[in-house]
């Protein structure tokens, strides 16, 4: 192997109590992918901050070409070739891509743009990487995949030799992630040395050489990709053997929820294409496919906040309209929004206020709020679901993605609903809290809850769902049953291959 | 160094953010009096003499704090729901200008016990009918409410400018367009004889407090505070965003009319077009101010009009213009922005 570009050598920083980096190292050669494996609250982010001088730390070096780092100067690291594609990206929505890329790099003083010169060189880098995007489109119209590349040019653009992914793949669609695997062993084959920050282990095993994990500020072991599995990853990651929750077989119970036929046009276009699906007490059907087809309709419509164009959608047996959010809610049907901090949540609002705003006449009389009602159900669900991280009077934005997503849950499942719809319940989580995640949702069904489950990650599908239906361009698949449901079937149905023979179970 | 979001909000530091924001303003408007060669001071002390020295002057004070409380209301119960209230002085005019008609032209000879009441009702639906428009075209054809409101303040003034001058206008007022005046039974009592100060600021406090309990204590204050916050994560919980926010527009415009109306019940009887300095401008600082927090407003409300007043008789002692009561309340505004910043945020290095 050849000498390493980046050493960084026993960092260590406290933030008060807590110890954030203790004594870490971490050496990363040219032409290396080094994946930065941990759980939120590992102590990921602040050893990158500390690489870019945004933290100083209280001791230990950084070296680049065997050169000492002054700390606490981002200037500093940006010329030793250190570059940063931000998981939010700093970038300006309103300005070209050619503008966002040299945004920064000119003096501030100089008359005028050298904007010719600057199209030239980001076409070259465009080219060299084959990261295609068209310099005069406005960021603000391009998706969220080419986004990103605009931000990996922009520090391209800035002679970066060192690039750090902070968890690029969290707002990316399952192909685009693959596309940036495919560009960051290219950028990586071509002399450039990356980090990558994750804490999902397909991505980590299937992008990076090695892989450093991190667990409680500590580096606590280093491996070759080539030479070790996932179990071992999640194992070290987390601190103790992770499994995740699967299914066990079951009969299921009365039907309670039927869709035929139900389209939701809207904005002019056909978003949901005559689906059919059927729900059953007890079962998990499990909806599967690349987000974008249409599933945020679906989990809208089941949640009350958007009304189907045509088709009927039978609850417990009898057709219904358009229900609003407080007719789901008081029909028993609990709801896992796709976007915990959009829709889940209110983050300046207090915990409890979160656990009841869905369900406000419960705790209400004549028009006042009963506060001691509502902060004592808060606390049940805290103590129940094991939500750690705030008291209930306390703002929810306090909370971890984890710990938010059980309080989600826990307001939804301590009254025991007939029907769950859980969308993307595990979107973000770390190892410890998808397991959680997924077996509460698992104990429901047990319980006789119908649960339908929206998700694009196949493992998790294929674990917990009895049967699967896949979602594609509006349309949904017929259902096929768990026992003969593989990756390569899903994947087809993915693609939105089925035929009319698939079987149809019910 | 960096911003970084804190954790908790110790109940000490968010009294104490107005406090210094205040102090703030003050010194920085202290450099301008010095740069003038006024003893700066000296100067402050005038204005807290001119607006609290004596029983004509506190009362004064008291009498000038009426309308921007309500309107201060106004603005902080729409900012709360996001509802860009900008508008307030154009609703304050419209109250007015409808208390004037209604009781010149049809209710004059009502008693006052029955009369009051009618028509400070009138007043606030005035108001409110003059911000449901707005946002009604904010809800239907997504149309900035911010632009609407604010340039409707013109087209209220104009109006009430030209009712004074043709159908309103006061016959023995000697040809100044001044609206004819309300009945004398209309006119709110006073809190205190041989003064100005009259029922209005007992109504506008006593507001303070309803409002402050519905926002903390309904259902409704709960679900106008989650829209405001987050309308997706509302309408997710099943909050009805487009009613939330017509109730929201009905008590700010309302209140916003009812300053215009208690103004010309409590102070002047009729309407001209310098019936108000800007108090409906005023209390979107005023709500700034309190943080809009609704009894924040009072006080807030309390220190703007002791600006003011005082600003006036420090600056015929001192020949200081009058001007810089603006500049202080304007400077408390930036100040107070600057402050509450910091009680979201601290400064890592």
């Amino acid at each position: 192997m050849s000498k390493p570009v980046l050493e960084i050598v026993g960092v260590s920083k406290r933030f008060g109590p807590t110890l954030a980096n203790d004594s870490i190292s971490l050496s990363l050669a040219q032409g290396e992918i080094v994946a930065l494996l941990g759980e939120n609250g590992a102590g990921k982010t602040t050893l990158m901050s500390i690489l870019f001088g945004h933290y100083m730390a209280d001791e230990g070096r950084v070296l680049v070409d065997g050169q000492e780092l002054p700390q606490g100067k981002p200037r500093a690291a940006i010329r030793a070739g250190i570059g940063m594609v931000h998981q939010h990206f700093a970038l300006a929505p309103n300005l070209t891509v050619l503008e966002n890329v040299i945004t920064g790099t000119q003096s501030l003083w100089s008359p005028k743009l050298r904007s010719s010169e600057a199209r030239a060189k980001l076409l070259a880098i465009s080219e060299r990487f084959g990261l295609k995007v068209d310099p005069d489109a406005r960021l603000g119209d391009l998706s969220v995949g080419e986004q990103q590349r605009v931000e990996i040019l922009k520090a391209l653009y800035n002679e970066a030799r060192i690039l750090v992914f902070d968890e690029p793949t969290a707002v990316l669609t399952q192909a685009e992630s693959e596309r940036l695997f495919a560009t960051l062993k290219d950028m990586a084959a071509q002399g450039l040395s990356l980090i990558f920050i994750s804490h999902k282990l397909d991505e980590v095993l299937s992008a990076a050489n090695r892989v450093v994990v991190l667990r409680g500020g500590r580096h606590v072991a280093e491996r070759n990709t080539s030479e070790t599995s996932k179990a071992e990853l999640a194992e070290l990651m987390v601190g103790r053997t992770v499994t995740r929750p699967v299914r066990e077989p079951s009969t299921p119970g009365e039907l309670v929820l039927e869709a035929a036929a139900v389209t939701i046009r809207s904005d002019g276009v056909d978003r949901l294409k005559a689906v059919d699906f059927r729900l059953h007490a007890g079962e998990v059907l499990g909806i599967i496919g690349v987000s974008g087809n249409g599933q945020h309709m679906l989990a809208q419509l089941l949640s009350g906040t958007r009304s189907k164009t045509a088709g009927d959608l039978l609850l417990y047996g009898k057709a219904v309209d358009n229900l609003s959010v407080t007719d789901v809610v008081s029909a028993g049907i609990g709801r896992i929004p796709e976007d915990r901090n959009k829709e889940g949540a209110i983050g300046e609002m207090a915990i409890w206020e979160n656990a009841i705003l869905e369900r406000v006449k419960a705790f209400s009389r004549g028009g006042l709020v009963d506060r001691k009602a509502a902060i004592a159900f808060a606390q049940t669900i805290v103590d129940r679901f094991d939500v750690r991280g705030g008291a209930p009077t306390s703002r929810i934005r306090l909370l971890s993605g984890g710990n938010m997503q059980k309080l989600i849950l826990g307001r939804n499942l301590i009254d025991r609903p007939r029907i769950l719809l859980a969308a993307q319940p595990a979107r973000g989580l770390d190892e410890g809290a998808v397991a959680a995640v997924l077996e509460r949702i698992l104990e429901a069904k047990r319980q006789g809850t119908a649960v339908l489950l929206i998700s694009e990650d196949l493992d998790e599908v294929m674990a917990l769902a009895d049967r699967i239906q896949a979602i594609v361009g509006g349309k949904l698949s017929p259902a096929i049953s768990a026992e003969e449901a593989s990756a390569r079937k899903l994947g087809l149905m993915m693609a939105g291959e089925w035929t009319t023979e698939v079987p149809h179970a019910v | 160094m960096r911003f970084e979001r804190r954790e908790h909000r110790p109940i000490a530091l968010v009294i104490a953010t107005p406090l210094i924001a205040i102090a703030a303003a003050l010194v920085l408007a202290g450099i301008l009096i010095a740069i003038v060669g006024a003893p700066v001071l000296e100067a402050y002390w005038l204005i807290l003499k001119s607006a609290f020295g004596s029983r004509l002057s506190a009362t004064e004070t008291l009498t000038r704090a009426t309308p921007l409380i309500l309107t201060g209301l106004a603005a902080a119960v729409a900012f709360r729901a996001r509802l860009w209230n900008i508008g307030a002085e154009g609703q304050l005019y419209l109250g007015a200008i409808t208390v004037a008609w209604a009781s010149s032209q049809l209710l004059g000879d009502l008693p006052g016990i029955v009369q009051i009441p009618l028509l400070l009702f009138l007043g606030a639906l005035a108001g409110m009918i003059l911000l449901l428009v707005p946002l009604w075209m904010r809800l239907r054809f997504t149309v900035d409410e911010v632009v609407t409101t604010l340039l409707l303040n013109f087209v209220a003034v104009l109006f009430v400018s030209m009712l004074i001058d043709t159908v309103l206008k006061d016959p023995m007022a000697f040809g100044w367009p001044q609206s004819q005046p309300v009945a004398d039974a209309a006119m709110l009592p006073k809190l205190l004889a041989r003064s100005r100060l009259h029922l209005g600021l007992g109504i506008a406090v006593a507001l303070a407090f309803v409002l402050a309990f519905v926002q903390s204590r309904t259902v409704f204050g709960m679900q106008s505070r989650a829209a405001g916050l987050n309308p997706e994560g509302a309408v997710f919980a099943g909050v009805p965003l487009g009613r939330t926010l017509v109730i929201v527009a009905c008590i700010s415009g309302g209140l916003a009319g009812l300053a215009g109306a208690v103004e010309v019940m409590g102070v002047q009887g009729y309407v001209t077009t310098e019936l108000s300095p800007g108090f409906g401008y005023s209390g979107i600082v005023v709500a700034m101010l309190a943080n809009l927090n609704p009894l924040g407003v009072v006080l807030a409300a309390l220190f703007t009009a002791t600006m003011f007043v005082g600003a006036d008789g420090m600056s015929r002692s001192l020949g200081i213009p009058s001007y810089i009561a603006d500049v202080i309340v304007a400077l408390s505004l930036l100040t107070m922005l600057v402050a509450v910043f910091f009680t979201q945020y601290r400064i890592r290095r």
